[in-house]
């Protein structure tokens, strides 16, 4: 893997890739959601809000996905001291917080007809809440620390403890939900996602969960295209600012 | 040892002289606490029943506005690279500060609690679970906060973003504090939540100063 970390590499072979890698996911994406739309039949409880999962449910997996490769990203980026690594993880997380916003605005919009309110303190909802709170600081340190090595070396750290901290925060939430909840509450049930759910609805959010995860590394090698790039441009400018 | 003592025991000095030590963490919960029932409303029953959850939040509050200053003043003049170069490990230096800072806001407000849960009308049943519950699971928000209180040192404007980063460390603390002394006042098994408090402190003890340490490590390479 460190032989395409060489910047000139993946920008090399970034550029061959992008091409196909929005193809793809513009050809996954697009079509996987004109059938969630227009041809999934409408849900025999929930009607037609039942097509907001088919954005709500692919952000949810991208939101918890692109942690999980920020992580390996930064744990590499500590180990390795490797700049692409860094920007990797930096590049990932503006898109993983969109991904967790996606997640919860369309949740709560789907919330406020299904369960009669924009917002419950249920243990899914509070700790998607808490990994948004987590991206922001993560993006918190990179905005506020000037030096771009140690930048990168902070954030990292802060990406492993929130790892760590991830199953205990989950755990505690789940286990404060189950304390505190009465039994009128609506709940978020996992079995939406169970193999109880028809096909016919179960595709098109395959498809689409497919196209996300697609269209995140499209975005991500764009957005660390350009991040190699201001480097190359802040070095130019510093080395002739100091000739 | 006697380096991790002299350290403890000079950050409690400091605390003493500069900042007027455990009282003005009194004074702040004692002001939160005056507080709650001004913006919530005097209703007696309604103040008994977020007692105990108003006393951990207002902890973890007053954590949170000590904590930036934890790293800050040792990294503005020069002694965090004193204490990097000393014989002590910086993770013990981190320790130190942590023991120093909660003996300065954790433990007045454990023991000031009763107190202010006896204003807040908390029901009867809680008060032995509540401190027990704070003296365990507060040095979580010093251990934690710490964490983020390295990664930000030296940072001009790094309270803010402080308290953005340790909030998601603070929540199961919070939670498990809270349900401790909750379980207690409704007579059901508090163990639970107890016990899984005290692993968190435990937890924090083991893996916080190591993590500190390596954030303070960043700022003074």
């Amino acid at each position: 893997m460190l032989r395409y970390a060489n910047p000139k590499r993946f920008l090399d072979l970034s550029a061959a890739l992008l091409p196909w890698l929005w193809l793809a996911a513009a050809g996954l994406t697009l079509p996987g959601l004109y059938q969630a739309i227009f041809l999934v039949p409408p849900d025999y409880q929930q009607g037609d809000t039942v097509r907001i999962m088919y954005v709500h449910v692919p952000s949810a997996w991208m939101a918890s996905f692109i942690y999980g490769f920020m992580f390996v990203a930064s744990v590499v980026g500590l180990v390795w001291k490797h700049p692409l690594a860094d920007a990797a993880a930096k590049e990932a997380a503006p898109i993983g917080a969109m991904f967790t916003a996606v997640c919860l605005i369309t949740g709560a919009l789907w919330g406020k007809p299904m369960w009669g309110t924009y917002w419950i303190w249920d243990a899914r909802l509070t700790s998607m809440l808490v990994l948004l709170f987590l991206y922001l600081g993560y993006l918190g340190v990179w905005a506020a620390i000037e030096d771009r090595a140690k930048a990168a070396r902070a954030a990292a750290v802060l990406c492993v403890v929130g790892v760590v901290n991830i199953p205990i925060i989950r755990f505690s939430v789940e286990w404060w939900d189950t304390l505190h909840q009465g039994p009128s509450v609506v709940r978020f049930e996992g079995g939406k996602l169970a193999p109880s759910i028809d096909p016919s609805m179960l595709w098109p959010l395959l498809i689409v969960g497919l196209g996300c995860t697609l269209l995140f590394f499209a975005l991500l090698f764009v957005r660390m295209r350009t991040e190699i790039r201001r480097r190359r441009i802040r070095a130019l400018l510093a080395a002739q600012a100091g000739g | 040892m006697s380096a991790f003592l002299a350290l403890v025991r000079r950050d409690l000095s400091l605390a003493f002289r500069v900042g007027g030590g455990p009282f003005l963490g009194l004074a702040f919960f004692l002001t939160v606490t005056a507080l709650l029932p001004l913006g919530v409303g005097a209703r007696l029953n309604l103040l008994g029943e977020a007692a105990a959850g108003f006393l951990w939040v207002s902890a973890a509050l007053a954590a949170l506005l000590s904590l930036d200053r934890l790293f800050q003043a040792d990294a503005e003049d020069g002694s965090l690279e004193q204490l990097a170069l000393g014989d002590l490990p910086l993770e013990a230096a981190v320790l130190a500060k942590c023991l120093a800072h909660w003996l300065t806001t954790g433990l007045p407000l454990a023991l000031a609690a009763p107190v202010l849960a006896l204003m807040l009308n908390m029901p009867a049943g809680g008060y032995g679970a509540l401190v027990l519950s704070l003296l365990v699971g507060s040095p979580v928000f010093s251990l934690a906060g710490a964490i983020g209180a390295a990664l930000t040192a030296g940072l001009r404007r790094g309270g803010l973003l402080l308290s953005l980063l340790v909030l998601p460390l603070f929540v199961p603390v919070v939670i498990f504090g809270a349900g401790t002394v909750t379980a207690a006042i409704n007579g059901a098994e508090g163990d639970a939540a107890f016990l899984l408090l005290a692993a968190s402190s435990l937890f924090a003890l083991v893996l916080a100063p190591l993590a500190g340490a390596a954030a303070l490590r960043i700022h003074l390479s």
